[in-house]
């Protein structure tokens, strides 16, 4: 009886595994994994991406073109300063209105409700609304600027402030939704820690600084890997707002792959785009598990290692 | 003295710095909320009343931007393509999804942890990295112009999400529910229908928002997908009415506040499964 049940169990199970994957499967294989296997193969020709697949291969033209080219390069730099932006002032902001959230303040969930409400709006709405309040001729935020006496900004229209704008855009719509992330990571520390912090005499900051802060680790970890792969993916704000300008200054690694995929129909050259945003986000993705999240991950497979 | 101030707890601190820390929130709250306000008010202003009153009450009120949105059809028609792509969406990523996870919840199998690691993989990658070859590819099977083209894909990069937050609410069933059910005859998808997903509510619950939530704030995919406009979905139509409206900036204004409307409806209704789906999201992915 105790031999037979195991083995008769594990038959049931081959079969009833097999068919409540395969839906499943078939979808992300044929919709996720084949579409980046594709990227891949075509990124090695020259194609216009018409019918049929690609025949003219050139090799790793596209990628050496693409490393010696200066919009792409400027893609790179314009990745790499929303995140620096995102992580030295969004992502305090969030943290610091979370934690004031936190205390008793009149009215915190009419605030904590209107922070949040933005990251419910779409990017195409959001970009629709930040095209007019920053406008350059007739704005609200020019207009608000004019008070304190600040000359009119061109916003959108100049190279040397669009990426700021793009920044303002960004923190407006997503701080709210690292926020909810910090209170909820700030509700699971328990009572008594900061409180027997407070007992021996540590001062507000002090328990901030060495009770909480380091308690929220994992989740400020979350927040910044989340924070990069957004800007990594950054298009429909740009796409809308700028489409990449002026003159490619606010161009994304995602809005220079759409133009030359789907309006120069340079699909061979735009697929080693999309290869290079794919590598980026997976070597991004493995040293930053590897390296910064490993305690963090280290805690998780030891509980899936208890349950095996 | 200063040993009673170090005493203090943050939350009762003095006069001042309570003073201070509400100030802090309300500036926040004003950089949030003002955007909103002034769409809001612009959009019952004329675009000349906007350009020389962009702050005060709009004098005289005027209804015809909202009004002569909310009478033309192609607004609805976009409500409802934006409601049914949600839907149908939210029906395959949350069913497929669902028997995947209970597979990698409750079966011990060679390979599972790989199958998994491979699932959760997908939620690194978004749309943008595959947006070009997913179009080659819904070309070539006649998806293009079709909502399907736009449900499946959506719906196979919600699944590594959908997937690990279900996965972790199936484990937290215990086994002997499952024992029970199945010596009382029940067979394994009768269990996963009858008891499992029942059980599981409340995490359906959450996967299902935070679907609906991502289909409706999608661009990409039917920007490229849609080349049709009566299959516009609400971010499409967005887009389409800028352009086509540009110097009227009130009539646009006006435009994008009645577009905000369902998805706030929808986060007053659901914020609750909301943040607890991106909360858990974030925390187990």
């Amino acid at each position: 009886m105790k031999t037979t049940r195991p083995r008769s169990l594990r038959l049931r199970g081959f079969t009833t595994i097999l068919l409540f994957l395969l839906p499943a499967l078939v979808l992300f294989f044929g919709l996720v994994v084949a579409p980046i296997l594709l990227a891949f193969y075509a990124s090695v020709f020259k194609w216009n991406g018409m019918r049929g697949l690609p025949t003219d291969f050139i090799g790793m033209a596209n990628f050496t073109r693409l490393l010696a080219d200066e919009v792409f390069l400027g893609d790179l730099w314009h990745g790499a300063l929303l995140i620096i932006l995102s992580v030295v002032i969004q992502l305090p902001l969030s943290l610091g209105i979370a934690m004031l959230l936190n205390q008793r303040i009149y009215g915190r969930a009419f605030f904590r409700l209107l922070f949040f409400a933005p990251y419910m709006l779409s990017e195409a709405i959001t970009a629709v609304l930040f095209m007019m309040i920053l406008s350059p001729t007739d704005g609200l935020a020019n207009y608000i600027l004019g008070w304190f006496g600040i000359d009119q900004l061109d916003w959108f229209a100049d190279p040397s402030t669009v990426m700021m704008s793009v920044f303002i855009v960004m923190t407006w719509k997503y701080f709210g939704f690292h926020m909810i992330l910090y209170i909820a990571g700030r509700q699971g520390i328990p009572k008594e820690l900061t409180e027997a912090a407070q007992i021996d005499g540590a001062t507000g900051w002090n328990v901030f600084r060495y009770v909480t802060l380091p308690l929220l680790g994992p989740t400020i970890r979350i927040s910044v890997f989340l924070s990069v792969i957004g800007a990594i993916q950054l298009f429909d704000l740009i796409w809308i707002i700028t489409g990449g300008g002026p003159s490619h200054s606010s161009e994304t690694m995602a809005v220079t792959m759409f133009q030359f995929g789907f309006k120069r129909f340079q699909v061979g050259y735009a697929s080693a785009i999309s290869v290079v945003m794919f590598l980026i986000s997976l070597v991004f993705a493995v040293l930053y598990q590897r390296y910064v999240m490993r305690r963090d991950l280290e805690g998780a497979s030891t509980v899936l290692r208890d349950q095996r | 003295m200063s040993a009673n101030r170090h005493r203090q707890s943050p939350t009762s601190g003095g006069p001042l710095r309570s003073l201070s820390l509400h100030a802090i929130v309300v500036v926040t709250a004003l950089f949030v909320g003002v955007p909103l306000l002034y769409g809001v008010l612009g959009g019952f202003k004329t675009t000349r009343q906007l350009s020389s009153n962009p702050i005060g009450l709009p004098s005289p009120w005027v209804p015809e931007n909202y009004a002569s949105i909310l009478a033309s059809g192609s607004f609805w028609r976009m409500l409802w393509n934006s409601t049914y792509i949600a839907v149908l969406t939210t029906v395959v990523v949350v069913a497929v999804s669902a028997l995947a996870a209970y597979v990698f919840a409750r079966f011990a199998f060679r390979g599972r942890e790989a199958l998994f690691t491979m699932f959760a993989a997908g939620l690194m990658f978004p749309f943008a990295v595959a947006i070009l070859p997913l179009f080659v590819l819904l070309r070539m099977f006649g998806l293009l112009d079709n909502p399907l083209g736009v449900i499946l894909p959506q719906a196979a990069f919600g699944m590594p999400m959908t997937i690990i937050i279900l996965r972790g609410f199936f484990r937290a069933i215990p086994g002997e529910i499952e024992e029970a059910a199945i010596l009382d005859g029940c067979s394994s998808f009768g269990f996963f229908w009858r008891i499992l997903l029942p059980m599981a509510r409340p995490a359906v619950a959450t996967v299902s928002v935070l679907a609906v939530v991502n289909s409706w704030n999608q661009f990409m995919l039917p920007l490229v997908v849609f080349s049709d406009d009566s299959l516009f979905t609400i971010p499409l139509g967005v887009q389409q009415f800028q352009g086509q409206y540009a110097t009227d900036v009130a009539r646009v204004m006006a435009y994008i506040v009645v577009a905000m409307l369902p998805a706030l409806g929808f986060y007053a209704v659901a914020e609750r499964q909301l943040v607890s789906g991106l909360t858990a999201g974030a925390i187990k992915g």
